[in-house]
């Protein structure tokens, strides 16, 4: 059983790439499935996971040397073979290669029955995880918070702590 | 016999272990679950979820890559 005194989570997610969008969101909706009482606090690129419209996120496949990229469809012997050391990263400048590799990445996914980032962040709100926007980067940047999904609130770094005052599990993503 | 059945097959973590926590909340306590996954991932996952919610793990068999997972809620 969860210890009811001790069951707070909180993740910082800094991240604002279509990869890098899952790991905080499968973790948080997992955690308060199993009965933790969640905070994610978003901020920098992280921001771009809170807004409505996510399908311009990417996955860059430019410095990002150790993603796997196999073909998900095709023949077998060519749905084993790893593109991903074999191709020169100065190729992936060519303008539509992150889309190529993005829409390749989602087709892999949906495959494998890995569910969409809308999806998953739905679950989270459906149960009750907080869904912080860092107050300071959304100015930085010049996010517009009608963009941002509802249900988001936006303050800064002292909230976080106060959220993250108790419990074991402090994650940084 | 279970009450329910969830039928989580083709899914992939954490989707299993989120519908299952879906499912169980809106059962009463006593009343048996019986989730369906094709996901080997949630042999250990269930089982850890039965740990940290409280609720029972009756029973897990496996059928041609078919695991069928059968829950008491308890809380």
């Amino acid at each position: 059983m969860a210890d009811q005194d001790n069951n707070k989570m909180t993740i910082i997610a800094t991240k604002g790439t279509f990869d890098w969008a899952f790991p905080p969101f499968i973790i948080a909706s997992t955690g308060v499935a199993m009965d933790k009482e969640v905070t994610i606090f978003f901020t920098f690129y992280g921001l771009n996971l809170l807004l409505k419209d996510t399908s311009k996120l990417r996955v860059s496949p430019i410095g990002n040397p150790s993603m796997p990229m196999k073909m998900p469809f095709g023949p077998k012997w060519l749905q084993k073979i790893d593109f991903g050391p074999k191709i020169p990263n100065v190729l992936w400048n060519i303008p539509g290669a992150e889309s190529l590799v993005t829409w390749l990445m989602k087709k892999t996914m949906a495959k494998h029955g890995v569910a969409k980032i809308e999806e998953l962040r739905s679950m989270c709100q459906e149960f009750d995880v907080k869904f912080i926007a860092c107050e300071m980067t959304v100015e930085l940047f010049g996010f517009d918070k009608a963009d941002f999904i509802d249900g988001v609130e936006f303050a800064g770094a002292a909230s976080y702590f106060d959220e993250a005052a108790t419990g074991d599990h402090h994650l940084y993503m | 016999m279970a009450d329910e059945t969830l039928d989580a097959s083709g899914l992939n973590c954490p989707l299993p272990i989120l519908k299952t926590k879906k499912a169980l909340s809106k059962m009463d306590a006593g009343k048996i679950l019986d989730v369906i996954s094709t996901d080997a991932g949630s042999v250990k996952d269930i089982e850890a979820f039965c740990n940290q919610t409280g609720n029972k793990l009756i029973s897990t068999t496996e059928d041609g890559g078919k695991y069928i997972f059968t829950i008491e809620r308890v809380v």
